[in-house]
């Protein structure tokens, strides 16, 4: 492995994590939203609604993201839809995220005794306080750990952004190695950027779910 | 007695074409306290569950304070703030502080400032013995403690009707009786209650009205003295001797 090759390639992985890091956090954030709703809309189910966000979370679970992409990014621009490339990046991973987020924070409400949701409205709350103040940050507890899985998985997804021309770390490597054919340091780099990403979000989680499981003992 | 508060006309309960309550009438003057006694599953907690509507019914109506309470679900948590209900099993809310536990629903759905909601929770408290444990959590509390926490959550909402579903149920001996007392004390300030109990002695001391619930309906119903001297059904007297051993011993 040549240091020189692995020094002078370091600013453009640089770049190129920014992008991965930029894309697949929004896109894991709209990916919290839609799952949110979705979850909401089965707890409480809403009749139409609810086989409208079944029917999507088993679409966006049961395809791979690289399709959805190839949808967003060759499928729109032929209804007349303009789109870019990062644009495309997002909400294909929002739609992929969105599917698996709620079925994390579903069976993190489910998970809360039913007579909890009895106990708040008893008291004259509406099923929208109920929900928001007593049952989700119970249920929010026990998903953390489903949701945090979510997140390291949607991270990792963001490697096919490459193929709808979004020059992240895996497009970069994939395009020094057709360049240069320095595959060694190319993969190496690949590597180590997406552990540089990775394990802060894995060490930072494990630390929330140990805290978090302290604070609900006894529950 | 005062106005009425609660009315229930010819409640009709099932589930899934089971009739649990059949053709119940039963009214609740202000400042009563009626207790319904009964064998388990005869439909006792399922009427209190009616009363605020935490089941659906399928016939007959129930009015609250003259406004019926199964006519329109939108006007549902309005008329549930003119009721509060108490648990078995407390159901409290575990990752919030007792006195966030008291004070959320007054300040989510009354709209009331933080300072004046904490101010009147710290007065209930004191009146049940707890006010040093305002800001401990749930799992910090004895079952009787969170069980009195529960009851001052439910009357911060200052309720027209108190209901409470077997709340000593789940207590150890010891602990019943500070449960009990905090129950006999809002007896004695007039609250108008509806209590389903196990405790005879309880209900006789506590209750204006004994109402013995079988079979769904309301088979028996007098004064405390009336109904464990002198039961008159045949059910009532059978149901009222599984709990004394004098023919065990012969």
């Amino acid at each position: 492995m040549n240091a020189d090759v692995l020094r002078s390639y370091l600013p453009l992985y640089k770049e190129a994590a920014m992008l991965t890091i930029r894309l697949g956090l929004l896109g894991i954030a709209l990916a919290f939203l839609i799952g949110l709703v979705c979850a909401a809309v089965l707890y409480c189910k809403i009749p139409v609604l609810r086989t409208v966000v079944r029917a999507y979370i088993e679409l966006s679970r049961n395809t791979p993201l690289l399709i959805q992409l190839f949808f967003l990014y060759y499928g729109l621009p032929k209804l007349g839809i303009r789109t870019t490339p990062e644009a495309c990046g997002v909400s294909g991973l929002a739609f992929l995220g969105g599917g698996y987020m709620a079925e994390a924070f579903r069976s993190g409400m489910e998970a809360i005794a039913p007579i909890q949701l009895e106990s708040a409205l008893s008291l004259g709350m509406t099923r929208t306080q109920a929900l928001s103040s007593v049952i989700l940050p119970q249920a929010l507890t026990v998903s953390f750990p489903a949701l945090m899985a979510n997140v390291i998985f949607l991270m990792k997804e963001t490697s096919v952004f490459s193929a709808v021309s979004l020059m992240d770390l895996m497009f970069t490597a994939k395009d020094l190695i057709g360049l240069y054919y320095n595959t060694t340091e190319s993969l190496f780099l690949l590597v180590v950027f997406y552990l540089l990403i990775l394990l802060p979000i894995s060490l930072v989680g494990s630390l929330i779910e140990r805290r978090l499981r302290y604070a609900g003992a006894g529950l | 007695m005062g106005r009425e508060i609660l009315r229930i006309e010819h409640l009709h309960k099932e589930f899934e074409g089971k009739t649990v309550l059949d053709d119940l009438s039963l009214t609740l003057a202000e400042g009563e306290v009626a207790v319904i006694v009964g064998p388990s599953g005869c439909g006792k907690s399922t009427l209190l569950r009616c009363v605020n509507a935490l089941e659906p019914i399928q016939g007959g109506s129930i009015f609250l304070d003259g406004a019926e309470i199964h006519a329109d679900p939108r006007k549902l948590p309005q008329l549930r703030q003119k009721v509060g209900m108490v648990f078995q099993s407390y159901e409290l809310f575990p990752h919030k502080s007792i006195l966030d536990n008291i004070t959320l629903a007054p300040r989510k759905v009354q709209k009331r400032s933080r300072e004046d909601a904490e101010a009147e929770a710290l007065t209930l408290l004191e009146r049940v013995g707890l006010a040093d444990r305002a800001k401990d959590y749930p799992r910090q509390l004895s079952g009787g403690q969170k069980q009195r926490v529960a009851i001052v959550r439910s009357l911060i909402m200052h309720p027209a009707l108190m209901l409470f579903d077997e709340v000593t149920a789940a207590l150890d001996p010891e602990m019943v009786r500070e449960v009990l007392d905090v129950l006999l004390d809002l007896a004695k300030q007039g609250r108008t209650m509806l209590i389903v109990t196990h405790e005879m002695q309880f209900a006789r001391a506590v209750a204006d009205r004994i109402l013995f619930l079988d079979d769904g309906g309301i088979v028996e119903e007098g004064r405390p003295a009336d109904f464990f001297d002198h039961p008159k059904t045949e059910r009532a007297q059978r149901f009222l001797n599984t709990f004394t051993f004098e023919t065990v011993k012969e």
